[in-house]
């Protein structure tokens, strides 16, 4: 009896021991490890040659000293936070409005156009970029043939404030397919005797999207965006990809690329754990205080 | 949901550190030695002859991304306890490899290799007394130029660094579309190559002390010279390796490039219709009638500390020394990998054939062989990496604003003084 009572008492554990490993190893385990990362370094003994010229130091809040106070690292935040400026409401805007389109009574070719607009979403990122990456380079884009042939000279979209305009080009390509589907799956839930009345009442259809459409699916577009922004603040393949062809994108472009860089190309570890450790948190913040603002807003409006 | 964005947002750190965290060694089993290599060239079938002839030690090549992409993996592997047991090294990253315990001292396996070198090529795989890998290939700079458009043009071949911006000018005037060469930032090694030609040494050290000497004299003459040139607009200021600019090579927009013995493979694949229309030469002089020149790249063959703690430190500095001094290893690698071989008897052996690119040049070889007795001695810092990187970014920064390349340099030097002072290393002054 005691031991069919102790196994009761066991069971819910049997059952979490393995979600609660599988966090503990792939997910608690590495943050521990980056953690300790971000509170050590390395320091060399002589002219740091040979066996154990190098030994790891406890050295404290130094690391997020260092991040917190490098210019680039907040140069960087303030070119992504401007790319994402550019990007979110271009993406989002023009995800909406193909998915308004697709939602209309008369639309033709519905699935075609919906299998066209969200196909470049399959294309992998580093993919796109080398794809974009041709096409912007004047001596090798037909683009720029074409502009040439007729006597005009584009601009160099690789350089300067250009660059913003190529990055964010690449990405609407590759994102608007993604949120389309999304906002236009919670559409096609609304139920259809809503439009049916409010055409009975001499509703456009402009006027059926702005004010039925759209204030119903906002969730949809609440999760779109806050998807889109963690996205942005990752962003990291589309300018590797493109650092090798021009100048204008330097190693610490994004926040992202400088924890790579001081990690694995210049090999500090743990300045660039405590690099990571900062640009989580601050996602973290940012993520959870657009939540919090929605979330509140939300529960105003119903009573 | 907002579990779901605290996941995400803690995913970031740790999809960071989990490179760090993989495998273990693996146990040296019986029978023959079994030794890996990674290299960026495909070394498999000049480790075939090798495998035929010692059945007791057996060796497979890895082949790896490019030169930078390996240091990192190593460096990585090396401290999970894991990776190969041979490594290929460019020259200037020696010291960071050696620094990070990624590579063996094999004084007293592989020492007895030094006098198949010259005295500068052995240098740059020594350390404080110590030597760390056996060298592979040397890559001495050379003046690479389109002669039918030289002649064309009526230009003349420049001798000196002054003659050179001479040549830039005139091309602009007598073609504005095509443009001498480009100043690109996407490889310091070229630009250290060209200060080395100056004099300049970035790293020294002596007793327990580095000394950086990347903003010197001779680096300052080197950066303001092509600073000065991409100002005034008659070189180009986009980087090396881009589709723009094979193209650029292909159609003739560029007609120079400064760059090492191994340019004739990389002409091969960027510029594939000029075949037979370039031409090599001395490197411009900045005192007329000398002959210096600067490395840009050329490679070694290290052996790792997991090899030496395994107990195969002999057998692979056995093979290692095979590898770049016996005359059938050496013409193998010449056929295979295309190098230029840095043991001096291979230099002067038939191994070496005049690149198919340049039949025009029937005697290449024995003209690199030539400009390469100048080549200017060159010692590194266990930094490298930290330099070129930003030597990437100020550079690039200051050639598309056409600003100061001698402030650019100072940023170089500040850096990398910084990153070495911050990891404990004694620096002078």
């Amino acid at each position: 009896m005691a031991s069919t009572r102790t196994g009761r008492r066991l069971a819910p554990y049997g059952f979490l021991a393995p979600a609660i490993i599988l966090f503990g190893l792939f997910f608690a385990l590495p943050i521990g490890y980056a953690l300790h990362l971000s509170l050590h370094s390395v320091q060399v003994k002589g002219l740091g040659i040979g066996r154990n010229a190098r030994e790891e130091v406890w050295v404290g809040l130094d690391n997020f000293t260092t991040a917190l106070t490098d210019p680039e690292l907040l140069a960087g935040a303030g070119r992504v936070l401007r790319y994402g400026a550019m990007l979110v409401p271009t993406m989002l805007g023009l995800a909406l409005l193909f998915a308004l389109l697709l939602d209309l009574p008369r639309t033709r070719f519905r699935a075609f156009s919906r299998l066209a607009i969200f196909l470049p979403y399959a294309v992998p990122g580093i993919v796109a970029s080398l794809l974009w990456g041709f096409l912007y380079l004047p001596s090798v884009s037909p683009g720029y043939f074409l502009l040439r042939a007729v006597g005009f000279s584009g601009p160099d979209l690789l350089q300067g404030d250009w660059l913003f305009l190529a990055l964010t080009n690449i990405a609407v390509w590759g994102g608007t397919g993604f949120n389309m589907i999304v906002i236009y799956t919670s559409l096609r839930a609304v139920p259809p005797e809503l439009y049916e009345s409010a055409r009975l009442d001499g509703c456009s259809e402009t006027q059926i999207a702005l004010r039925i459409k759209i204030p119903l699916i906002m969730p949809s577009l609440v999760l779109t965006f806050f998807f889109s922004t963690i996205a942005t603040l990752q962003v990291f393949a589309e300018p590797m990809t493109l650092r090798p062809l021009t100048n204008s994108l330097s190693w610490t472009w994004s926040p992202y690329m400088k924890v790579y860089r001081d990690a694995f190309v210049q090999g500090g570890l743990h300045s660039a754990a405590a690099t990571a450790v900062v640009i989580a948190v601050v996602t973290l913040v940012l993520s959870f205080g657009f939540l919090k603002v929605v979330n509140r807003r939300t529960a105003e409006r119903t009573p | 949901m907002q579990r779901r964005t605290a996941l995400t947002a803690l995913a970031l750190i740790g999809s960071l550190t989990l490179a760090a965290c993989s495998g273990g060694g693996t146990p040296a089993a019986d029978g023959p030695v079994e030794l890996t290599m990674w290299s960026w060239a495909s070394l498999q079938k000049v480790a075939d002859l090798w495998n035929a002839d010692h059945p007791d030690i057996k060796v497979t090549v890895q082949e790896q991304g490019g030169g930078d992409e390996l240091v990192t993996k190593v460096i990585t592997a090396a401290k999970a306890g894991d990776g190969p047991d041979l490594v290929q090294a460019e020259y200037q990253m020696i010291p960071t490899l050696v620094s990070n315990d990624v590579l063996a001292d094999i004084t007293e396996q592989g020492g007895g290799a030094k006098d198949k070198f010259t005295e500068n090529v052995w240098k740059q795989v020594t350390l404080d007394g110590a030597v760390y890998a056996i060298p592979q290939d040397t890559a001495p700079l050379a003046f690479y130029y389109r002669e039918d458009v030289f002649t064309q043009l009526g230009l003349k071949v420049p001798t000196t660094w002054t003659e050179f911006a001479d040549v830039a000018r005139q091309l602009k005037q007598k073609d504005p579309k095509r443009a001498l060469t480009t100043f690109s930032s996407n490889d310091a090694g070229l630009f250290a190559g060209l200060t080395q030609q100056a004099g300049a040494t970035w790293w020294s050290a002596s007793g327990d002390t580095w000394k950086i000497a990347i903003d010197a004299e001779a680096s300052r003459k080197v950066a303001t010279f092509w600073g000065d040139l991409v100002a005034e607009g008659v070189i180009d200021n986009q980087p090396m390796y881009t589709p723009a600019w094979n193209a650029a090579l292909n159609d003739g927009t560029q007609v120079a490039w400064v760059s090492a013995v191994w340019a004739p493979g990389v002409l091969t694949t960027s510029a594939p219709d000029t075949k037979g229309k370039w031409r090599m030469a001395k490197l411009p002089q900045w005192t007329a009638g000398s002959s210096a020149t600067g490395s840009w790249g050329g490679s070694a063959t290290g052996i790792t500390a997991k090899a030496a703690k395994n107990g195969h430190a002999k057998a692979a500095a056995e093979f290692a020394t095979w590898l770049n001094t016996d005359p059938k290893a050496v013409a193998a690698l010449v056929k295979e990998a295309g190098v230029y071989p840095a043991a001096t008897a291979a230099q002067m052996s038939g191994a070496l054939t005049t690149p198919e690119f340049f039949p025009n040049q029937p005697d290449f070889y024995q003209q690199v062989a030539e400009l390469a007795k100048g080549t200017a001695a060159a010692s590194w810092g266990p930094n490298v990496n930290v330099a070129y990187n930003t030597f990437k970014d100020a550079f690039g920064k200051a050639a598309t604003e056409k600003s100061s390349f001698p402030v650019a340099l100072k940023s170089v030097q500040d850096s990398t003084v910084a990153d070495m002072k911050k990891s404990g290393f004694k620096i002078e002054g």
